[in-house]
């Protein structure tokens, strides 16, 4: 094979991105036909049902704010080369912290709440990743393995509490008491009403989800106009360059690991105290895998995070829809995720060649 | 605790372990070529599906098992063509491969069979026979041998026996033939066995072919003789056990035994008790299902000697020129 050369930046970006999707869809479309669906019937239900309505955005949009807290969690580990893949345990913990925060202290006032529990659910879900970091900084642990089994454990430890500790006495669930009515979260239509917009208020989507873009906004600053942000990715860059600038392998593992686990644990923020308004088994659902997905499609940026939650969003919406009303089941769209994750982040090499191989033509000409 | 208990208990370690083992040996041999496998658990689900379907449809387990066999073999491709021929990250293709078959399985399952997600239940000559061993029966009131003779070692599916014979099989591929040592080489040091003359890339795809065999025998093992047919999600993270015992274990066969022994009596236990009263201590049935992950932890750490992955692991091999 010859050298092709290199792709330019910006197909790099947009281009190979777009094709790996691309080839995840049509790959769904036809297993959608295999299984004697119309996939062409079915993308129609899937947008009608996600962007149709203000119903439909609300669901969509919902769904996003988790996936952009759990998308920029792993996009913040993977600048520094990091896989975390910890972010389904760090937001299960997360959810442990924003439900003390929300049962034990007597907020006045939702805004305080918000404050406390973003809080809370930040330092429970760092300090969960804590330890898969600092074994990986000292100890050279590989971190992929041990943020797997900080999930598992993760489970566990929230089976035990919601099971022995929180449930409220003669509840047969698994879960603790409702949160008091001053920690409930204004929705999405409380706070458009007085701008004048109409907006369902059937769906989840709250206040949360300006914070998910107000972190997107701050992800970007700190990797790209800060000190730390700069060391990390240089860190991911090149390890030994980096360590000769006199950058502390110790401290960015620690601190990239930190920060992600954070991220991720602040979707405990929309689905916990937003959406369930108290803390049940498996309330991430999956979310902090998503985030995976999310972060290789968006190109580890927070503005290609936001966009890839979009989709994301858009597809759990639709494919709830197509649940409903076709033989479809829900499962589709972790096919339709598994071949994002495979064709953006493990075969990537595939997509980009024959487009590299494009590029060099049209240059020779 | 009477000694009918313990057989029981001990019984079902062993039912129990199987699938483990045969998943463990996978990850060793594909993490020992050099190619990391987190995808063990996509692999298992994948087979474990298959073999409940096939072998409802033809009424024969033996075709479900090979059935099994070619799907997980499937996957393994997927994850060489991935992690081999396209040098792309050993572990993001893991984490899709594990999606694709929770979520392919269910959707299959469900065209199918509209059954929510299941295979019909499994009957007759679709499950997997319980063989009884020679005597077994006649040695059932000896003390001591015949609980442990008839109670325990007798009285299971074929493939937990075949199971445990790959145990040695594994040991003797590893250690004492021409294409284990490569196998060891490729994992190690690719450029070396490169310069021999021997290819990486062959190699490498043999390794992963066997995980594939392998976790296709977990999994059909999981439905058609664990179990009577398949349910959504039923691998519940045995993948990743069987990941933390072959870390456990060092990437060694014979450990890897004890490895998946360990965790399938743990496993066991939490099955049969809900809540363990250990010196006074109330033991509760969380901590038994999170201690394989915690041990796996601390092994990682290396406070109780140093789990030290194959050297090469984890990284696609660039040919010079």
């Amino acid at each position: 094979m010859s050298k092709p050369g290199k792709l330019p930046h910006w197909a790099d970006v947009t281009l190979v991105p777009l094709a790996s999707v691309a080839l995840a869809f049509v790959i769904s479309a036809i297993l959608i036909w295999a299984i004697g669906e119309n996939p062409w019937a079915a993308v129609k239900l899937m947008v009608d049902g996600a962007f149709g309505s203000s119903y439909g955005w609300g669901y969509t949009l919902y769904y996003a704010t988790n996936f952009i807290f759990t998308g920029l969690a792993v996009s913040v580990a993977f600048q520094a080369r990091l896989f975390n893949i910890g972010g389904e345990g760090q937001a299960a913990m997360a959810g442990l912290g924003v439900a003390l925060v929300c049962l034990y202290i007597p907020w006045p006032h939702w805004s305080l709440a918000l404050v406390g529990a973003t809080l809370g659910a930040a330092v429970f879900g760092a300090a969960w990743a804590f330890i898969p970091a600092y074994l990986q900084a000292k100890r050279g642990s590989h971190i992929v393995i041990t943020t797997i089994m900080f999930n598992f454990i993760a489970a566990s430890v929230l089976g035990y509490f919601l099971v022995n500790v929180l449930r409220p006495q003669g509840s047969m669930d698994p879960a603790t008491a409702r949160f008091p009515s001053e920690t409930v979260l204004p929705k999405l239509h409380e706070i458009l009403r007085p701008l004048g917009i109409p907006f369902s208020t059937v769906p989840p989507v709250n206040i949360s989800l300006f914070l998910a873009i107000g972190m997107c906004f701050a992800v970007w600053f700190m990797l790209w106009r800060t000190r730390l942000g700069y060391q990390i990715r240089a860190f991911g860059e090149s390890e030994p360059a980096a360590e000769y600038a006199g950058i502390s392998p110790v401290k960015i593992t620690i601190y990239a690991m930190l920060i992600s686990g954070g991220l991720a644990g602040m979707m405990a923020v929309n689905s916990v105290m937003g959406e369930q308004q108290r803390l049940v088994l498996n309330a991430v659902e999956g979310a902090g895998f998503i985030g995976i997905a999310v972060a290789l499609m968006g190109r580890n940026h927070p503005f290609g995070v936001f966009l890839a939650a979009i989709l994301f969003g858009f597809l759990y919406q639709g494919g709830a829809e197509l649940a409903l009303w076709t033989g479809i089941p829900r499962e589709l769209i972790v096919v339709i995720q598994a071949l994002v994750i495979l064709f953006t982040g493990a075969l990537d090499n595939m997509v980009r060649m024959p487009l590299t191989r494009l590029f060099a033509m049209r240059r020779a000409r | 605790m009477d000694i009918a208990v313990i057989v029981q208990i001990l019984d079902s370690t062993l039912r129990l372990a199987t699938p483990l083992l045969f998943a463990c040996l996978a990850g060793l041999i594909s993490e020992r070529a050099g190619v990391f496998d987190i995808g063990l658990e996509g692999k298992m689900l994948v087979a474990a599906f298959t073999a409940a379907a096939i072998a409802f449809v033809s009424g024969n387990v033996w075709i479900g098992v090979a059935a099994a066999i070619l799907a997980s073999v499937a996957l393994s491709l997927v994850h060489g063509l991935a992690s081999i021929t396209f040098r792309g990250n050993q572990l993001i293709s893991g984490v899709a491969i594990n999606f694709l078959a929770a979520g392919i399985t269910v959707v299959i399952a469900q065209n199918w069979f509209r059954q929510g997600g299941r295979t019909p239940s499994l009957s007759g000559d679709a499950r997997m026979p319980r063989l009884t061993l020679p005597f077994a029966d006649a040695l059932r009131d000896v003390p001591l041998i015949g609980p442990l003779y008839s109670g325990i070692l007798s009285g299971h599916a074929l493939l937990v026996y075949v199971a445990f014979l790959c145990v040695p099989l594994t040991w003797y591929m590893l250690f004492r033939t021409r294409f284990g040592l490569r196998l060891r080489a490729v994992g190690e040091n690719p450029a070396a066995v490169d310069t021999s003359g021997v290819s990486v890339t062959a190699l490498r795809y043999g390794a992963v072919a066997i995980c594939g065999v392998l976790c296709g025998l977990a999994g059909a093992y999981l439905s058609t003789g664990l179990s009577a047919g398949f349910v959504k999600d039923m691998t519940a993270g045995r993948g990743f056990i069987a990941l933390a015992a072959m870390i456990f274990a060092k990437w060694r066969p014979w450990p890897a035994l004890w490895a998946v022994l360990l965790f399938g009596l743990l496993e066991a236990v939490a099955n049969r008790f809900q809540n363990i009263e250990i010196f006074g201590l109330t033991l509760p049935v969380q901590a038994m299902q999170a201690l394989p992950y915690i041990l796996t932890v601390v092994i990682l750490a290396g406070f109780v000697g140093k789990a030290i992955p194959p050297r090469a692991g984890g990284q696609a091999y660039v040919k010079e020129h």
